[in-house]
């Protein structure tokens, strides 16, 4: 829905360096009870963004000018780990990232990464550190997604290991739903041989 | 393809058609729904013309925002009177069962499902919630999903996925007396850390997991998810066939029978191979709290809250001090002792029957510190009817506790009930995250008996210290 065809994404590159940053911290509960999708991105990492008091914490790297509106985040292990709430993503989006680089992340929010047109890349701790030096000032990370690199200006093209599939869908901004409705023969066949396989499986989803 | 896990026997069974790069269409035999992910992925189902594959397998409830007032209805929260609205709209048109406030059927969607036999051995269960988890504890194959794929889920009744990889944690010998399944589950990430699981489906098996009961396996795999897996399971045994047994969604007569016999092939081959295996000493594991905020910075209640200078490199030595600030709390001081200004039981984790029986055991005939806010929320309707069948209602309200109205309450604070900023909770749930409990929450994450405890002493302590039982 309304993806975003992703090939060349080019800005400045924050690093948040810290383990286990979670979907609670990526955007708070009570956010998404209260406002729909397109409007999360103000409340994007809110609690690290402002102070107790609601100011802005001029301390905190993406508050920094150069990297206000930056396409991309370095991130560190586990990132998005925690609350399956896709409102993490949409939040992120909001503030404009289309790209997160991270040792590791979360299952569900790597996932939830491709269905909102945001590419998740993993790739070691070390390199995340050198391309995070060479952005410090703001100076601009390039993800190429045809040709699989990452680069910074100042250094080399760096390979990164994308699901074929995933890559497809996200440079051509495909939609899942309707590429699996043309199975639905072969779903709807499985599921007849199922209901013989397996009676109880099916038989008691009654309305009582 | 001699030898298979119980994963991959779950997983075989239910490939549709490969789709290549290994790649598949994973079928899905139930879906569960809940307030704050169930109305947009049901409303993107319909906004696209769509409509549900299968909508006899799809059950909804809601809990995350639904207020736990005693007497409540779904307007008590106004937001999540909305979300509830949405919720009921939704399943009406598109002919999803919906369990309602005040209906048997209502309450945390983990709890819910097991306990009407929605959930099965062998069967694959999601939900836009990642403690979907939880329903491993029967052997089912059930995870978390976001709200795209749940979209997709509802109107395929398949998700694309990929093999995830296996880890399996054999859990040998007996747990000691009060040591309890929530007290294993934080052992096992404190020690192994909360990525050990991630990219993967963890098994828990051994003798230590055989001796648990069934909702103490629910427990157990409802924290699989804060060891970073997707899924955690549990072999279905004789334990678990009789607890199924005469649920209401269940299979009945015949059709049990023959459940049964397909349910005993699911356990993992001897010789079957896993990605990782990892080994626990249950003798070891002792009653254990967080102290920090990741579900991994445990501490045994006799211990003492650890030192960043013996942190094992730079980034968790950082991520220590980070916690310490947030929590208000000195490295080297005994976790005993440590003042507490609200107990929360309830959650997935812990709020089943037998949750409440223990806690109810610590707080019989004392009192709730007079420093101290006590609440206890049941999972679900039908466990708040059976606890007051038992009374045991009256020994949390003489004691001092608030007896509430079932759903996720405090444990996710989507419902405006939160723990004060800067106020420190003991609670039943499952993650300490830093603001989860409501912005600038401290949250230490302990099993029931444990947080009853921390409600009569006002501090956190060893369970024998309030109940006299020596363990």
């Amino acid at each position: 829905m309304n993806l975003q065809p992703f090939t060349v994404v080019a800005g400045a590159a924050p690093y948040l360096p810290q383990a286990n940053l979670d979907t609670d911290v990526i955007i708070r509960i009570e956010r998404l009870t209260a406002l729909a999708r397109d409007a999360l991105g103000p409340f994007a990492l809110e609690s690290l963004r402002y102070r107790p008091d609601g100011s802005e914490d001029p301390g905190f790297v993406m508050n920094q000018a150069h990297f206000r509106s930056a396409p991309f985040l370095l991130a560190g292990e586990n990132f998005g780990c925690g609350s399956s709430r896709e409102g993490a993503v949409w939040a992120l989006r909001g503030i404009g990232i289309r790209c997160v680089v991270a040792p590791s992340f979360g299952d569900i929010f790597f996932s939830n990464c491709f269905q909102n047109g945001v590419l998740p890349v993993r790739l070691p701790a070390e390199q995340i550190r050198s391309l995070a030096e060479a952005c410090r000032g703001g100076e601009a990370l390039t993800v190429d997604l045809e040709r699989c690199v990452l680069s910074a200006a100042s250094g080399p093209e760096i390979p990164f290991m994308v699901d074929p599939l995933r890559r497809e869908g996200l440079i051509h901004g495909l939609d899942d739903i309707g590429l699996t409705l043309k199975h639905n023969d072969e779903i709807l066949a499985w599921q007849r041989v199922d209901r013989q396989r397996r009676p109880w499986a099916w038989s008691t989803v009654t309305r009582l | 393809m001699s030898t298979r896990t119980i994963f991959d026997k779950l997983w075989d069974a239910h490939v549709v058609r490969e789709l290549g790069g290994g790649w598949v269409l994973l079928h899905i035999d139930r879906h569960l729904l809940h307030d704050l992910s169930g109305p947009p992925a049901l409303a993107e189902v319909a906004e696209r013309g769509l409509r549900l594959h299968d909508a006899d397998l799809a059950f909804s409830t809601p809990d995350h925002a639904v207020s736990s007032k005693p007497g409540r209805v779904a307007t008590t929260f106004p937001l999540g009177g909305k979300l509830h609205d949405a919720l009921s709209l939704r399943s009406n048109e598109m002919n999803v069962r919906m369990f309602d406030l005040g209906q048997p059927g209502q309450g945390i969607v983990h709890v819910v499902g097991p306990e009407l036999g929605i959930v099965l051995p062998g069967l694959t269960v999601i939900c836009g919630d990642s403690h979907t988890c939880t329903n491993g504890g029967l052997g089912a194959l059930a995870f978390g999903i976001g709200s795209s794929e749940s979209t997709h889920a509802l109107a395929t009744q398949t998700l694309r996925m990929q093999k995830p990889k296996q880890l399996r944690i054999r859990c040998d010998g007996v747990l000691g007396p009060g040591v309890t399944a929530k007290d294993l589950a934080l052992h096992i990430i404190g020690k192994l850390g909360t990525a050990a699981g991630v990219g993967s489906v963890v098994e828990f098996c051994g003798a230590a997991i055989e001796a648990l009961e069934v909702e103490e396996r629910l427990t157990l795999c409802n924290l699989a998810v804060e060891l970073g897996a997707r899924a955690g399971i549990i072999a279905p045994d004789d334990k678990t066939f009789a607890f199924i047994k005469g649920k209401r969604f269940a299979p009945a007569a015949e059709a049990f029978e023959e459940a049964v016999v397909h349910w005993r092939s699911l356990a993992s081959d001897d010789g079957a191979r896993y990605d990782r295996e990892e080994r626990i000493d249950a003798a070891k594991v002792r009653p254990t709290i967080t102290w920090g905020t990741s579900p991994e910075q445990v501490v045994t209640v006799d211990g003492r809250v650890p030192d960043p200078a013996n942190a094992k490199d730079p980034a968790q030595r950082d991520a220590m001090i980070a916690a310490l600030d947030y929590m208000g709390l000195q490295a080297g001081e005994p976790i005993a002792g440590t003042p507490v200004d609200w107990v929360f039981i309830g959650s997935c984790a812990n709020s089943r029957i037998s949750d409440l029986r223990a806690a109810a055991e610590v707080v019989r005939g004392k009192k709730v510190s007079a420093f101290v806010t006590a609440w206890v929320v049941p999972g679900s309707e039908n466990v708040k009817r059976a606890a007051e069948a038992e009374g045991l209602d009256k020994i949390f309200k003489a004691a001092g506790f608030a007896w509430r109205e079932p759903g996720c309450s405090m444990c996710v604070a989507a419902n405006g009930e939160q723990v004060p900023p800067g106020k420190r909770s003991v609670s039943t749930s499952n993650r300490n995250f830093v603001g989860r409990q409501g912005p600038g929450a401290r949250t230490h994450l302990a099993s029931p008996a444990m947080a009853a405890a921390a409600a009569i002493a006002g501090a956190i302590v060893d369970v024998p210290e309030i109940s006299g039982v020596s363990s």
